[in-house]
């Protein structure tokens, strides 16, 4: 049994969480389901409006300075880094800020210099010499590890766009620590428990494998030291369990707030803490200590903090990922295998912060849907969506079969078990220009050089299908090779030179890893071979012997219209790649998975790739995620939703993002008709096996009119692949596309 | 057997109860001046659907449809000018449990196999464009005689119908609707006043023909609502 020294769990039925690290349980055990509707809700307090206007302030002046407030030239961020950083330090509950003031960014070098130094430049600002002397001439970053290792083929293949996105010079990201491990057991019983585990590692053979992980706890306990050392910086002693619901969630936070002074990733997920918080409010509402009012307070507090998580991001990351996004993804509701909901209180109160400090993309609140959720809770998640497009959804009744009752989202669409599981990002292949690379013979279509091994010139100037998946089929097996070789390499040096030691801190030893494929443009590829099979498609060469653009005669069958022609060719691919990729070995032997998402890359993605056999052209955007292409969905919603349901998530273990816009007037008239549709659309949609779905209720007038006057939308929110951006924060050439796609009417 | 069809929808909230999977059938037999979509009128077409086919497409769908109350609608086009087709579609349908609309002019005579789908139909959406048989000769190209036969049968079988008519401010009266002739018909269970829009009209010149309506004011969704409601009541009370 751990010791509970200050008597911090007296009212909690105590199991098996009291004698081992284990939060499911210890949630399972004393968590109150709420099957009520949001009556209970309080509005925002005269404090938190004080507080969130001056942030929301900040972030206006953020936006006016372009996109940076200000950031750190001469300190290395790390857990400790900072002095302890106030947005009004009377008016806050909830503490803590990356740096000593609200908004600054920090600098976070261990992923790669020159990145920091490019970032720097780009906002007006130099890097202290110092520190590029640094980690030019002492320590080297992940970057440079890479590099050092990256074939020949892996750089044409990063520099022609085969494969993107790579974590190769920022932090990989989409690890969530179980942050709720901080206010559960105190910092000092999870050093204890690591210190367990490296005794276990006494071995007589001391292998590799048995270095490495010795190493990486000895890491992870520094790291919950440092955190220790940054929580009394603010004046508090996080060494023992939290005592009480606002300790539980600052502790909580703490320890969230330490993960992102360390790791720059892509996508920071807080994980599942809601349903988790409530446990210790409503201990602290049967005591008479706080108010629903008070509580409320504390979750609009914690919500204002994580709408101000920043990181230095170049100008060619916001083109991948564009609006400034971090993916502070909070998994909320799904239910206890076999049970009763998880939905609780605090289910209700983070979906209210939208209301109380209004829409925003961030935190990225993610339900879990079951069709067994309480229909309150239902009704309630279909009026926020209707009224903010804030909120996305997950099929839990699909994933809790793989992932049981307490994994989080990491990113958009990725679940895994909450401390028990992580993946090595692995970003994503561009598959419609394989197909381009398949029938120009290894040749990228734009610069012309040779990508790929050359394969045997194409007869005739029509395409036959059989032809083309045979060779679409050797190309794939190139690249599922290439690509699974060079994340092993970006991850293992990730692991070396920028590991993730607090986060890892709050990770079991043992860990399941996933190598985290993805796939981009999986409605090109699929429409191109449909045109391929069921229309004529003849090559139109250029001056370079290059095929560079097409003619198609005839009509084709297309995905998004629930028609098997096309969509069995998305499962035929899908299968096709997944299969090839799970050929090759793994870095730490992860499991293969692989995404169908683009985030917003597939506009860059577009860009990067010639016309293809779909009748797309050249540099036109590809749709996201799984979405079929734009104006190609000839029947309505509910056939798109069919046909990308289709997809086999036992394929794409990853996750399948789907981006689903509609016109309020379409999905009904009075707001109860709209809620009882947009639920009965949720229900259905995950029915027939899909995994997410992002929902947009919005006119394309509204989004045209923001992007003339962004002054009048400054709290805009929509959902694009994965996630959430405000609107107005979006280039001009991503707005567009986002006017550009299909909104059902 | 083959439909031919001019489009499927998959989700509508506009064309019957809850959420429909709208099928609009190729071929009509009027020729409204304000029709929306002109490109239904001729039966001639190259889009050809099985019963099967069309079965399983729209059964694809039946979470949505039943949960919602919803169901199918076939619109148009007239979609009584496939009446065979449609009685099949429809057997299959109900054996499915699915709530079944068709959306019509009721400008067809009602032969006995007419009777026979209707059998299989929940409800009439019937579209009545003009009371006065001169104006509607006018406005359509055809009289309303059948019309008003097809709606006494309805009534007399005592099916389910909600009343539409398009309101076209100068052209129509929505409260000619208050008339004795309809008001008998007890089945009648809703008034839709749907108001004149020009979404259609780019059809028109596509296909080369010439809009005639000209300087038409859209009537207000409110002022539609109003006038639903007033007739309504006038043919209850």
């Amino acid at each position: 049994m751990f010791e509970d020294k200050l008597n911090s769990w007296e009212g909690f039925q105590k199991g098996n969480w009291a004698r081992e690290i284990n939060v499911r349980e210890f949630i399972q055990k004393n968590y109150n389901e709420y099957i009520g509707d949001e009556s209970f809700l309080s509005a925002p307090t005269e404090r938190t409006k004080k507080l969130w206007n001056k942030v929301y302030n900040l972030m206006q002046e953020e936006q006016a300075n372009n996109g940076v407030l200000s950031v750190d030239t001469d300190l290395i961020c790390d857990i400790t880094s900072h002095d302890a950083g106030y947005i009004d330090k009377d008016l806050e509950i909830i503490v803590g800020l990356q740096t000593d003031k609200p908004l600054k960014r920090a600098i976070l070098p261990f992923g790669g210099i020159r990145i920091v130094e490019k970032a720097l430049e780009e906002n007006g600002c130099k890097l202290d010499d110092n520190i590029m002397e640094i980690f030019t001439k002492y320590r080297k970053t992940h970057n440079q590890g890479v590099y050092d290792v990256y074939t020949s083929d892996m750089k044409k293949a990063r520099k022609s766009g085969i494969i993107t996105g790579l974590p190769d010079s920022y932090g990989r990201g989409r690890i969530i620590g179980d942050y709720r491990r901080v206010a559960l057991y105190g910092v000092d019983i999870l050093m204890q428990d690591k210190n367990q585990q490296l005794q276990e590692l006494e071995l007589d053979n001391i292998t590799e494998d048995i270095i490495r992980l010795r190493e990486e706890i000895t890491e992870q306990i520094h790291a919950l030291k440092e955190l220790k050392v940054m929580a009394s910086k603010y004046g508090m002693d996080i060494s023992n369990p939290a005592k009480d619901s606002k300790e539980a969630i600052q502790w909580t936070y703490f320890a969230y707030l330490a993960a992102i002074k360390e790791q720059n990733g892509a996508a920071m997920s807080i994980g599942r803490i809601t349903t988790f918080l409530d446990i210790y409010i409503e201990r602290d509402l049967k005591n008479n200590v706080i108010t629903e009012e008070i509580a409320q307070e504390y979750m609009d507090d914690l919500v204002i903090k994580l709408r101000m998580v920043r990181f230095l991001r170049t100008k060619d990351y916001n083109d991948i990922f564009a609006g400034d996004p971090n993916w502070v993804t909070e998994s909320i509701g799904g239910l206890v295998s076999g049970g009763n909901s998880l939905v609780t209180k605090n289910s209700f109160r983070i979906l209210h912060t939208l209301y109380n400090l209004g829409p925003a993309p961030e935190p990225n609140l993610t339900v879990l849907w079951s069709n067994n959720l309480p229909d309150n809770f239902k009704k309630y998640c279909s009026k926020v969506s209707i009224e903010t497009s804030a909120v996305q959804y997950e099929n839990d009744d699909l994933m809790s079969e793989y992932y049981g009752d307490d994994y989080s989202i990491a990113c958009c669409v990725s679940a895994m078990k909450t401390g028990k599981q992580m993946q090595f990002f692995g970003a994503r292949c561009n598959v419609a220009k394989a197909l381009l690379y398949a029938i120009n013979r290894g040749k990228d279509e734009i610069s012309g050089e040779q990508i790929a091994p050359i394969t045997p010139e194409i007869h005739g100037e029509y395409l036959d299908y059989d032809d083309i998946i045979e060779r679409l089929d050797n190309m794939f097996d190139f690249i599922a090779r290439l690509y699974i070789n060079t994340l092993n390499v970006i991850h293992y040096m990730h692991d070396k030179y920028s590991y993730e030691r607090l986060q890892m801190a709050l990770h079991d030893k043992d860990v399941h890893r996933t190598m985290a494929c993805g796939i981009a443009g999986l409605s090109v590829l699929v429409d191109s071979l449909s045109a391929i099979k069921n229309a004529k498609v003849k090559c139109i060469k250029d001056e370079r012997g290059i095929v560079t653009d097409f003619e198609v005669e005839g009509d084709f069958p297309c995905f998004g219209n629930d028609d098997d022609r096309a969509d069995d060719i998305a499962l035929k691919v899908q299968k096709m790649f997944m299969e090839k990729l799970r050929k090759h070995a793994t870095y730490r032997n992860a499991e293969h998975t692989m995404s169908v998402l683009t985030i917003t890359s597939n506009v860059v993605y577009g860009e990067k790739t010639g016309s293809t056999p779909d009748g797309r052209k050249k540099g036109v955007p590809f749709a996201p995620g799984a979405n079929p292409m734009y104006n190609r969905e000839k029947h309505g919603i509910i056939a798109a939703n069919n046909s990308v349901a289709k997809l086999d998530y036992d394929e794409s273990k990853d996750g399948i993002s789907y981006t689903f816009s509609i016109v309020p007037n379409n999905i009904g008239n009075t707001l109860e008709e709209k809620k009882d549709n947009l639920k009965i659309i949720l229900d259905s949609y995950f029915k027939s096996g899909g995994q997410h779905i992002n929902i947009n209720i919005i006119d394309r007038e509204v989004l045209i009119d923001a992007m003339e006057h962004p002054e009048k939308y400054p709290q805009l929110t929509i959902r694009v692949s994965g996630y959430a951006v405000n609107f107005v924060k979006l280039s001009k050439k991503h707005q567009l596309d986002i006017i550009s796609r299909t909104f059902h009417n | 057997m083959y439909g031919k069809i001019h489009s499927l929808v998959s989700y509508s909230n506009v064309d019957g109860p809850g959420i429909r999977y709208v099928v609009f059938m190729q071929g009509c037999n009027l020729r409204c001046k304000y029709c929306h979509n002109p490109d239904t009128w001729n039966i001639n077409t190259e889009n050809k659907v099985k019963v099967d086919e069309l079965v399983e497409k729209i059964v694809r769908c039946k979470d949505y449809l039943t949960s919602s109350n919803g169901g199918v609608t076939f619109s148009g086009g007239e979609p009584l000018l496939q009446v065979e087709f449609l009685t099949e579609v429809s057997k299959r349908l109900r054996e499915k449990n699915i709530h079944i609309a068709i959306d019509t002019s009721g400008n067809v005579d009602v032969t006995e196999k007419v009777k026979e789908l209707l059998e299989y139909v929940d409800l009439v959406l019937l579209d009545i464009k003009e009371m006065s048989r001169y104006k509607h000769f006018n406005l359509t190209g055809s009289y309303n005689d059948r019309i008003f036969k097809f709606l006494e049968y309805l009534g007399k079988i005592n099916k389910s119908i909600w009343i539409r008519h398009v309101y076209i401010p100068g052209l129509t009266n929505p409260l000619d609707l208050c008339n004795e002739d309809i008001k008998k018909i007890k089945s009648i269970q809703k008034v839709e006043i749907l108001p004149y829009h020009e979404l259609g009209k780019y059809k028109w010149i596509e296909l080369g023909l010439k809009y005639e309506l000209d300087d038409i004011s859209i009537p207000k969704d409110e002022e539609c609502k109003v006038l639903s409601e007033k007739i309504f009541k006038y043919i209850k009370e």
